[in-house]
């Protein structure tokens, strides 16, 4: 079994036994990333010399018999979304190509405060907005198990970094299904937990009442580790939940036997490819079979999810991203008044994605349309919500659904079309608009591309999600050889 | 629902955006697309219903009111594009 494919109990065991130190554990994570990542492109910043020190001191604690955890010492990656201290922190936008953060984002202290050695910063679509990360504005990440396609957004660096093993686990964000979809076309675990899990402090944010934190990992156990660790309130984020952290790890042992797994009919309607339908179908005889009972039930509201998120997140992102303005930070187009420091700073900066947002939210919130979008659209976020409140207060314990309507599309396939872009997170929108807990399992493929299943769960019912995600999982399927597709499909390094 | 030049440049200047010539006409076709679909919002009956500007029932976290150290001056002020004792710099606005 190669080093590579192993789990982070398996890694631990191996650090445990001295078949490998953590030194050479992350050395090999870097080597591997110098070998295939001019591929794959997942990484905007590598940082060897802090990974290297970062694994040494966990071999100098494991060696003192200080170990803090089951992550310690274990090479992972972050989306650079999350601020590092003293790490360039892009956004993977030009008007923070030269952002180095002062402090950490919560999330990733308490990963370093557990001994996770951090291989580097991955892709995404410009401050998160995107299903493709081909809204970067430095290049677009190849989907490792084919490299003329998406490995989806805005996550996408994430996820393929996990899927190619360039990191054991890393951590993304998801607005509206920036983790789900790309842990589905890349054919990883993915978690988006229930909004306020996870502290937001440190996040670059896009739309406030949206964004969550997840976490991509070879299998689902490694999640449950990886949230465990990464959960719980934090007084600098009055959003994140006062609630305990629950026993993932726990749960994932426990039994499906007599849960209730929903099915909604509105996520099965048109639109969404029939072996999509099938493969989905068949995760529900799977849950049956494992003694769990399948029940149809209908939210009715769901079609209006997806033009509801694109008013939200837009007028949230027009409001957060007024603070690129070229005075405290970022790059700044220099000009005589401060008027045109503002304008020049933000119209060369910003990519024309992320402008189109802004315009949108700006659109939506302005005098005279604030009622007709803005509000209106908070009323519809209420029928949504109570939609789901309805189904998992009538005995639902998760339901299940497609992740995406198809497999992962091909890079520039719809780069000049927003609209049908947009489409793809048809099914994984409703889930931030409502608030809920929301995970993706990879389970089958068509024609070779991976696509996973999507578990949906009330608030902070992560227990029951990694239960169900452990009676469904399927064991990990490894991408074709990379630097093989590169030649073959005459891609250069 | 059609947007216009006048629009997309009123709204462009709000969020301190300068929008070229040459992309106006793609601005207002993918803005006009995605307005449309916003649209079909309009459709919903929503007399009476409540608004949700936030998901979890959190109301009033507090923490205790007591001084901690804070970043010092040199880290907050490195990023920023020009600094004078100890500020940030900015052209003269008066």
């Amino acid at each position: 079994m190669s080093i590579y494919d192993m789990t982070i109990n398996q890694l631990q065991q191996q650090l445990n036994d001295k078949n490998i130190s953590s030194y050479e554990l992350t050395k090999k994570y870097l080597a591997r990333i110098e070998e295939i990542d001019p591929v794959i492109h997942a990484y905007i910043t590598v940082t060897p010399e802090a990974a290297l020190e970062a694994a040494k001191a966990s071999d100098e604690r494991r060696a003192r018999g200080e170990l803090i955890g089951d992550l310690d010492g274990i090479p992972m990656a972050l989306k650079d979304i999350f601020c590092t201290d003293g790490i360039l922190t892009t956004c993977a936008s030009k008007i923070l190509a030269n952002f180095v953060p002062p402090y950490n984002a919560t999330c990733w202290q308490r990963l370093a405060d557990v001994g996770a050695v951090l291989l580097g910063k991955c892709n995404l679509d410009e401050f998160a907005m995107g299903s493709s990360t081909e809204n970067s504005a430095y290049f677009a990440t190849r989907n490792p198990f084919d490299i003329e396609r998406t490995p989806g957004g805005s996550s996408g660096g994430s996820a393929a970094a996990v899927a190619a093993d360039l990191a054991a686990y890393t951590l993304g964000t998801d607005t509206g299904g920036s983790v789900r979809q790309p842990a589905h076309y890349c054919g990883v675990v993915g978690i988006k937990p229930t909004y306020g899990l996870i502290s937001r402090f440190g996040i670059i944010p896009y739309a406030s009442s949206l964004d969550q934190a997840g976490v991509f990992a070879k299998n689902v156990y490694d999640c449950a580790t990886v949230l465990e660790a990464v959960s719980g309130h934090d007084e600098k984020d009055s959003t994140s939940t006062p609630y305990p952290i629950g026993d993932y790890r726990g749960a994932c042992q426990r039994d499906v036997k007599g849960m209730k797994i929903g099915m909604p009919k509105e996520f099965f309607e048109e639109g969404i490819d029939p072996r999509t339908i099938e493969i989905v179908k068949k995760a529900a005889e799977k849950f049956a079979a494992a003694g769990a009972e399948v029940i149809e039930v209908s939210l009715p509201h769901t079609k209006y999810a997806l033009p509801a998120y694109y008013v939200l997140a837009c007028a949230e992102a027009s409001s957060n991203l007024a603070r690129y303005d070229g005075v405290r930070y970022g790059v700044r187009v220099d000009k005589p008044t401060l008027e045109e420091i503002f304008c020049a700073t933000r119209s060369a900066g910003f990519g024309e994605e992320v402008k189109r947002r802004i315009l949108l939210g700006t659109y939506a919130l302005s005098s005279g349309y604030y009622d007709a979008y803005y509000n209106k659209t908070l009323q519809v976020r209420t029928l949504i919500k109570e939609d789901y409140d309805k189904v998992f207060a009538s005995g639902i314990d998760c339901l299940l659904t497609p992740v995406t309507p198809g497999p992962a599309f091909k890079l520039g396939e719809m780069l000049d079309d927003p609209l049908t872009m947009y489409m793809t997170d048809v099914c994984t929108v409703p889930i931030n608009i409502a608030g809920l807990a929301s995970m993706v399992v990879p389970f089958a493929d068509i024609e070779g591309l991976p696509v996973g299943v999507q578990l949906i769960g009330a608030p902070f019912s992560e227990e029951k999600l990694f239960t169900a995600a452990s009676a469904v999982e399927v064991p990990r399927r490894l991408p074709p050889d990379i630097l093989k597709q590169a030649v073959e499909k005459g891609v250069e390094r | 629902m059609a947007i216009t030049v006048n629009d997309v440049e009123y709204v462009a200047k709000l969020a301190k955006l300068t929008i070229a010539d040459e992309e106006m006409d793609g601005y207002i076709k993918k803005l006009s697309a995605i307005l449309d679909y916003m649209q079909q919002l309009q459709e919903i009956d929503t007399n009476g219903v409540p608004l949700t500007t936030h998901v979890l029932p959190l109301e009033n976290i507090f923490r205790k009111d007591e001084v901690k150290p804070c970043l010092p001056r040199e880290k907050v002020l490195a990023n920023a594009p020009d600094t004078e004792d100890g500020y940030f710099k900015v052209p003269k606005i008066f």
